[in-house]
C-alpha cells in the first residue's frame, strides 16, 4: 500500500524535464506537452482559387484606372495652360486610333470598377429614417441616382455649354 | 440500392495529419453509406465508429449552433452538421481541416490565436458605473436591439476566418468574427466601452487590414454579416478621427 502511495506521489512529483524523458525514452515519436503543428503555406496565387477572389482581386487593380482618368484629367489642364498650340497637339494625340482603343478599355474598367464599388455602400452605410432602418436597396438606389445626376450635370456642361 | 440488399456509398477522403507518423498530410478514402438524411458529420462519425478509431475532429451539439464542427469541405468552409453529405457530388466528397489555422491532428485545429484575439476586443458589456440592482434591469427598445442583434448571431465557429484570405497572410489581423462581435457590444445601447474598443479596433491588425473580400459574410451560417460589421466601424473610426481633430474636447 505504502509502496503504491509512493509510486502515485512520485509520479505527480516528478520534475517534468524527467517526466518528459521518461515520456520519450517509451515513445520517441510521441511528444507529451507540446504538440507538432502542421502549417500550411498559403499559396502566392491564392486569389486564382475562387471565382469570389478573382472578382475581389478584379474589383482592386481596376482602381488603377481610376487613378490613370484623374491624371490624366490633370495633365489636360496642365496642358491647357501652356497654350493652344500645345492642346491641340494633346487632343490630336487623344483622338490618335490607339490612344481611343486603350481609353475605351479603361473606361470599361472604370465602369466594372465603380459598379462592384458602388454595390458594396450598404455594406457600409446604415441610414435611418425617424426610427426605421433604410433597407438596403433604398441606400443602392440613393447611389446610383447621385453618379445619375452627377454624370447628367456633367453631359449637360459639356454638350450644353 | 436500398431495398435489395445493397446500400450505395459514398466515398469520404479526409485528410490526416498524425504528428507522430507523418511530417506532411496525407489523403485518405473511406467509403460510407449514402443516406439522404446524413449530414457530412454522420459520415464522419461512421468512420470513427466503424471504420477507424483513430480519426480526430471536433463537433458536439449536432445542430448548429456550437460552432465546432466547421472543416472545409470539398474545399469550402461549412458546418459539418448542418451540410448534407448526399447533396455533394460528385464523388469523392474531400474533408480538410480549416484553413488559417495550425493543424494539431487530422480536422483538428488550433484555434488559441482566435480565442486571445476575442478576448482583446473585450467581447462584454462595460459600464462606467454599474447602477444599484434596487434600480431595476436595463431597459432596452426593440429598435435598440435590432442595432445588434445580428451580430449577437456568431457562434463563434471560424469559417469566416477561414474563408478570409488576409487572416492567412497576415497573421495580425484581429479577424472577422472578433470584429463583429465588438460591434455587437458597440451597438448595444447598454454599453460605453466602445472607446475602450476602439484602441484595439482602429490599428492596422484591426479593422484596417481587412480589404472587403466579403467572402467571410458569404461562408457565415448564422448571417452576421462580419464584412458589414468591418466596412461600418471603417465608417465609424474615420468619422470619430475627424471628429478629434476638429473638435479635441469631446468624447466618442
Amino acid at each position: 500500500m505504502a509502496h503504491a502511495l509512493e509510486k502515485i506521489v512520485n509520479h505527480f512529483h516528478q520534475p517534468r524535464p524527467a517526466k518528459l524523458a521518461a515520456h520519450k525514452a517509451s515513445n520517441p515519436k510521441y511528444e507529451l506537452y507540446h504538440p507538432k503543428w502542421y502549417r500550411q503555406r498559403y499559396p502566392i496565387f491564392w486569389w486564382l482559387e475562387k471565382l469570389a477572389y478573382r472578382k475581389f482581386i478584379a474589383r482592386e487593380l481596376t482602381s488603377v484606372a481610376v487613378g490613370y482618368v484623374a491624371v490624366m484629367l490633370i495633365l489636360q489642364v496642365w496642358v491647357l495652360s501652356t497654350g493652344e498650340q500645345a492642346y491641340e497637339r494633346f487632343v490630336q494625340y487623344l483622338r490618335s486610333p490607339a490612344v481611343l482603343f486603350f481609353h475605351g478599355v479603361v473606361l470599361l474598367f472604370l465602369l466594372f470598377h465603380s459598379v462592384t464599388w458602388l454595390n458594396l455602400a450598404p455594406k457600409a452605410l446604415v441610414l435611418h429614417v425617424g426610427r426605421k432602418r433604410v433597407p438596403d436597396a433604398g441606400v443602392l438606389a440613393g447611389h446610383y441616382a447621385a453618379w445619375l445626376v452627377a454624370t447628367a450635370l456633367l453631359v449637360w456642361f459639356l454638350v450644353g455649354s | 440500392m436500398e431495398g435489395d440488399g445493397m446500400v450505395e456509398s459514398i466515398t469520404m477522403q479526409v485528410r490526416r495529419y498524425r504528428p507522430e507518423e507523418e511530417e506532411e498530410p496525407v489523403w485518405q478514402s473511406f467509403e460510407v453509406p449514402r443516406h439522404d438524411e446524413w449530414m457530412v458529420l454522420d459520415g464522419l462519425n461512421y468512420i470513427k465508429d466503424q471504420l477507424d478509431g483513430s480519426l480526430s475532429y471536433r463537433w458536439a451539439c449536432r445542430m448548429g449552433v456550437c460552432g465546432s464542427c466547421g472543416m472545409l469541405v470539398n474545399g469550402e468552409p461549412v458546418l459539418t452538421c448542418a451540410t448534407y453529405l448526399s447533396r455533394l457530388g460528385p464523388d469523392p466528397v474531400r474533408i480538410e481541416p480549416l484553413k488559417g489555422f495550425p493543424v494539431i491532428r487530422d480536422l483538428v485545429g488550433d484555434i488559441q490565436d482566435f480565442i486571445d484575439k476575442l478576448q482583446s476586443v473585450k467581447p462584454w458589456i462595460i459600464r462606467e458605473e454599474d447602477k444599484p440592482i434596487s434600480e431595476g434591469e436595463y431597459l432596452q427598445t426593440p429598435e435598440q436591439l435590432a442595432e445588434y442583434e445580428q451580430y449577437s448571431m456568431c457562434i463563434n465557429c471560424m469559417l469566416c476566418y477561414s474563408a478570409c484570405p488576409i487572416y492567412a497572410l497576415e497573421p495580425d489581423f484581429i479577424g472577422p468574427a472578433a470584429i463583429a462581435i465588438a460591434q455587437r457590444y458597440n451597438l448595444d445601447s447598454r454599453d460605453e466601452g466602445s472607446e475602450e474598443r476602439m484602441d484595439v479596433l482602429s490599428q492596422h491588425k484591426g479593422i484596417w487590414c481587412c480589404t472587403f473580400v466579403g467572402e467571410c459574410s458569404v461562408v457565415c451560417p448564422k448571417n452576421v454579416d462580419p464584412a458589414g460589421a468591418i466596412q461600418r466601424y471603417k465608417v465609424k473610426a474615420t468619422a470619430e478621427w475627424f471628429k478629434s481633430w476638429l473638435m479635441p474636447w469631446k468624447k466618442l
